[in-house]
């Protein structure tokens, strides 16, 4: 945990959350959640090799619903709520390099 | 694509090689399958709108399914019962599983992510037999949901082309299992059976519809290539994009040599997903990303672990129909014959028809032969098997001719009655010995050139003559002649007259 | 016209008695939020027209003989990031621009089965990230107690209305301290609830695995009330909890004696002001007074608990918050391809606190991060949870501070991110555990300003945990107002 969150680290975590930064934002950033991570070292820096993580903090398990169908919601309802649209279908600029 | 020339070496057995040209080395063929398969279920994944294709775009939506801002996901009950039994056909063993988020940004993703089954999958570690006898590791088979559908606009079609895109999610939720099976195919003639064979499954256990078509089953595949004899594994390719089983087929062919040709020329094979073009008939790369995938999953918090317990797995086994893979052995061995020779019985669902006629003393040949060729799937049920033997019975008495024999079977899909008595009824008698002697007689008498070409000619034209003669019989006799009898009658009297 | 009663448990007898409207109520209330909502800025909206409508229909149930429900004619504001179908619901956030859900969350439905009054949507800290409510995109709320402080946050506006007296009730949703702290530095009751007690299906997520909806209310009778009608099994809510609900109103009257009440020590020292760590102890006192039996107790793993909750929440917020891309709803920058029109979307819509916390998020869960951070929070958790149980053998409450200071001026910390995050010292274990909390006020501090005491309990341990907030209540110092 020594390496500290370099400015790179920020504009790459940046992109893959779809957020552009300014330079000067870049380098406040860079600042800030280095300081938050050198708070958190501490947690780091623990050596819970035996401790089982807890990923919520109630233990339920098997909650299921039946298959029977409920109502949907009216799409004229829904459309009216959205940016774009077209042929009764959400509207997007053009999908770039990302086939799948 | 030059340097190389594919060749199939049955030699190899089951094995598909790529023979170089250039360097003499045989590559081998390493695949493995990805299928996701759409559940056929009343409702989504985790919301209760329908699981149905075809209807209006964004109708079978909610708050949860279009990944409304506050919606929480609900786990479908029957989700996990189908996917249980998938799993366990496909031999797997049932583990508590938990549910975690894939994270990255696409349209028709509502809430840029996608829940799905990582680290601790529902089923695990099954294999698949192959007809042929081959078995296909299954690594693990979990749940996931799916996506909405984008349709391309404005633009080629194709999705770099397009100007802007329209979305639809009455599919986003559907729920899918991705069933991962390891890299044990060797030949793309093993991975359409993998795939045919999955597809009886999942309609036998009632998991799926299974429709390549529709999408309802898709396929990706995992091709690498190595040098026969070794045992590490090549740097694979994904392989997407294939809606048929022609296409599967195809593209792992495809792969296969360009992966060969690149490394016979010394270059390097690039990890990479490609996409497969039907029309040009190769594959091509996927526009590549600036940077890696970082999918940053972590368990789903809206989600709690699924942890079936052992009565639920008992009655799921308990309720398990009868799999392919025991239908044909069970029908070879009734038949005599190969498991592979029974497969075509079981794909048709006519097996048990079969099985039943031979059991009643019908010609296990014969009965294979109607059941995989002459009948036709819709109202075969309806066929008592007793009279099917009969029908057999007949033929081999040499009272129906074969061409006869099906006309008949005809008749009893649609009548119901016993051959015995459509025989009559339409004069389907096979003509005895003596009566075709007085036609055969006629014949000969009225073509003395073709008759002195039999007698007299090399086989090539032997061949030809007595195909001339036995239709010139048949249409005379207008089909109740066996031609395998005149046939024999020709040969007899060729013999009496040298 | 009739005297409106002051709290939510007398109102709604009076309503239900027919002894007053639930109309004359609700204008009681809409005069008083004429007169002080410029000033607090409590709401994003006032919802006058809609409540009125909502009393006609109570009104007319009393008149019929029916019994409208336990909050009946009760005026209830909500934090505004809580769904309400057909009407705005912002998260104090520009990229939410406008969008009317099409569905309302199920503590709404609740609220309005039980004849309550939506009057408003409160303002927050933007997606509920901050304790101040200086993070809203509409502008702060102001302190009723005192206009140049914070009211807290995130659920700065739920408490600064129930303080400032625009409603006897509101909601709030508490990740790590959402609702305490406000309660704490605006001098009224807030309640976060055993995770799983209260349907999260209608909130719009911030950190799913710790959020949890629940109540402000000027006395612990109108929290307990409210919880009531709110809580219990919802099955839209994969994470609620199926047992039914224990009752919390009838139990206030019983009082502490033999209750066994530790004060957490990692909570009573370094980093809390002398004035409020007076009054916790006071608080004790008044518990020993009335019976109790009063210790100290450890909680270790409660130290690292600040740290395990800054990796923990931003991760899943990041997460939460990817659905915001302009696509489906809300705010959109156009852009020629989608992936920049998302950027440019989330760039605009979202401001710098919600920023810092995805960016944050998504390196904890980053390829190569993710042991060192989100891993070993989860770790972290379980530490946590362990040492509560083990207080838990020895204690049948805990006792500590809400907020580390009474309420700080505007800008004070907005400089430092990690100023701020360290309000959240006291309130974050209880959101890891999963455990319920309350903020209770228990008079002045040295400016003059309200603390609020803090009580935990193990989970479902509501009850106990409202007897002894009722005690704690019953002594406290009556809260000189100081000039504004
Ligand atoms: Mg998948
Ligand atoms: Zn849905």
């Amino acid at each position: 945990m020594s390496e500290r969150l370099t400015r790179d680290g920020v504009a790459h975590v940046a992109r893959l959350a779809r957020l552009s930064l300014t330079e000067a934002e870049l380098d406040t950033y860079t600042e800030q959640l280095g300081a938050v991570l050198d708070f958190a070292a501490d947690v780091a820096a623990l050596d819970l090799a035996d401790v089982a993580p807890t990923s919520h903090p109630i233990e339920l398990a098997n909650v299921l619903r039946p298959d029977v169908v409920g109502p949907c919601l009216d799409r004229a309802e829904v459309l009216a709520e959205a940016p774009s649209v077209e042929d009764d279908r959400f509207r997007v600029p053009a999908i770039l390099g990302e086939e799948r | 694509m030059t340097a190389v020339n594919l060749t199939h070496e049955p030699i190899e057995g089951e094995h598909f090689h790529v023979t170089s040209a250039t360097t003499g080395d045989v590559w081998e063929i390493v695949v493995g399958l990805e299928v996701h398969c759409e559940l056929a279920t009343a409702t989504k994944l985790f919301c209760s709108c329908p699981n149905h294709f075809g209807s209006e775009p964004n109708t079978n939506v909610c708050p949860v399914c279009l990944g409304l801002p506050g919606s929480l996901p609900v786990l479908n009950h029957q989700v996990v019962e189908l996917a249980m039994r998938l799993g366990r056909a496909l031999r797997c063993s049932v583990e508590p599983s938990v549910f975690a988020r894939k994270n990255y940004f696409y349209p028709d993703m509502p809430k840029d992510y996608q829940v799905s089954q990582f680290d601790r999958p529902i089923n695990v570690d099954g294999w698949l037999d192959l007809p042929d006898g081959t078995r296909v590791g299954v690594e693990r088979a979990h749940i996931e949901e799916d996506t909405g559908k984008n349709t391309h606009a404005g633009g080629s079609g194709r999705i770099h082309g397009a100007q802007y895109s329209l979305v639809d999610y009455n599919r986003a939720g559907v729920p899918l299992v991705e069933i991962v099976g390891r890299p044990h195919i060797r030949h793309p003639d093993q991975a359409k059976a993998y795939v045919d064979e999955l597809r009886a499954i999942l309609l036998a256990t009632g998991a799926s519809d299974a429709k390549m078509e529709e999408g309802s089953l898709r396929v990706d595949a995992n091709v690498s290539v190595r040098r026969v004899g070794d045992t590490a594994l090549g740097t694979r390719c994904e392989v997407k994009n294939l809606n048929s089983l022609r296409s599967l087929g195809r593209a792992i062919e495809y792969e296969a040599r360009r992966q060969v040709d690149l490394l016979e020329t010394g270059e390097r094979v690039k990890q990479e997903t490609r996409h497969w073009d039907e029309g040009a008939g190769r594959t091509r790369p996927g526009r590549s990303k600036e940077e890696a995938e970082d999918y940053r999953y972590f368990q789903e918090p809206d989600l709690v672990p699924l942890v079936p317990g052992p009565e639920w797995i008992a009655a799921v086994d308990a309720a398990m129909p009868e799999l392919p893979a025991a239908r044909r052995a069970r029908l070879a061995e009734t038949a005599g014959v190969t498991p592979a020779e029974a497969a075509i019985a079981v794909s048709r669902d006519l097996d048990g028809l079969a099985a039943a006629a031979i059991g009643a003393g019908g010609d296990p040949g014969r009965v294979l032969t109607h059941v995989e060729h002459d009948l036709a799937v819709d109202g075969a049920g309806n066929l008592d098997p007793i009279h099917l033997a009969a029908l057999v019975g007949l033929e081999l008495d040499g009272k129906l001719t074969a061409t006869q024999a099906k006309a008949v079977l005809a008749e009893m899909v649609a009548t119901g009655e016993h051959p015995e008595a459509i025989a009559q009824a339409s004069g389907f008698e096979a003509m005895d010995t003596s009566t075709l002697e007085g036609v055969l007689d006629e014949i000969v008498t009225g073509c003395p050139d073709e008759w002195v070409g039999y007698c007299e000619g090399d086989d090539k034209r032997r061949a030809k003559l007595q195909g001339f003669f036995v239709g010139k019989v048949m249409k005379a006799t207008k089909g109740r002649a066996d031609g395998k009898v005149v046939t024999a009658l020709l040969e007899q009297r060729r013999v009496a007259a040298v | 016209m009739t005297s409106v009663p002051a709290t939510a448990v007398a109102i709604a007898a009076a309503v239900r008695a027919g002894e007053v409207s639930a109309r004359e109520v609700l204008d009681a209330h809409l005069a008083v939020i004429d007169e002080r909502e410029t000033d607090v800025h409590a709401f994003n909206l006032v919802l006058a027209d809609e409540a009125r409508a909502a009393t006609t229909e109570v009104d007319r149930r009393v008149a019929a003989g029916e019994d409208p429900g336990p909050l009946a004619g009760v005026p209830v504001a909500l934090k505004d990031n809580l769904c309400t179908r057909g009407i705005p619901t912002t998260c104090s956030s520009r990229i939410l621009d406008g969008w009317r859900p099409p569905y309302d969350a199920t503590v709404v439905s609740r609220v309005v089965a039980a004849g309550g009054i939506v009057v408003g949507k409160t303002n927050l800290d933007e997606f509920a990230m901050g304790s101040s409510t200086e993070n809203s995109a509409f502008g702060p709320t102001r302190n009723p107690r005192d206009l140049d402080r914070v009211p807290g946050g995130s659920s700065g506006g739920s408490a600064a209305a129930v303080a400032a007296g625009f409603a006897p009730l509101s909601l709030g949703s508490d990740t790590g301290g959402s609702i305490r702290q406000p309660a704490a530095l605006c001098g009224v009751v807030g309640v976060k609830p055993t995770y799983g007690l209260v349907s999260r299906y209608g909130l719009m997520a911030f950190a799913s695995s710790l959020d949890q909806i629940g109540p402000f209310s000027t006395t612990v009778a109108d929290s307990a009330l409210l919880l009531e009608a709110i809580g219990g099994h919802d099955p839209r809510d994969s994470t609620s909890i199926a047992e039914p609900l224990a009752a919390l109103t009838s139990v206030l009257d019983r009082g502490v004696a033999g209750l066994r009440v530790g004060l957490v020590s990692e909570l009573m020292g370094e980093g809390i002001a002398p004035d409020v760590l007076a009054r916790v102890h006071a608080a004790a006192a008044a518990l020993a007074a009335a019976g109790a039996e009063i210790g100290e107790v450890s909680v270790p793993a409660a130290s690292y608990g600040l740290s395990a909750y800054y990796l923990i929440a931003p991760a899943e917020a990041s997460s939460n918050l990817a659905r915001y891309d302009g696509v489906r709803f809300g705010l959109r920058v156009d852009a020629p391809t989608t992936a920049e029109m998302n950027e440019a979307t989330r760039t605009a819509g979202f401001g710098d606190e919600v920023k810092r916390r995805i960016m944050l998020g998504t390196y904890a869960l980053s390829a190569g991060y993710y042991d060192a951070y989100y891993g070993q929070a989860l770790k972290v958790r379980t530490l946590i949870v362990r040492d509560f149980a083990a207080a838990y053998e020895r204690f049948d409450l805990l006792l500590a501070p809400t907020s580390p200071t009474t309420a700080f001026r505007f800008g004070a910390k907005t400089a430092d991110p990690l100023s701020m995050y360290l309000n959240d010292v006291c309130t974050i274990p209880s959101n890891l555990a999963g455990h319920p909390a309350m903020s209770v006020p228990f008079g002045p501090g040295a400016d003059g300003l309200p603390v609020g005491v803090q009580l935990l309990a193990p989970a479902l341990g509501e009850a106990t945990m409202f007897r002894a907030a009722a005690v704690v209540e019953a002594a406290a110092p009556a809260l000189t107002e100081v000039a504004r």
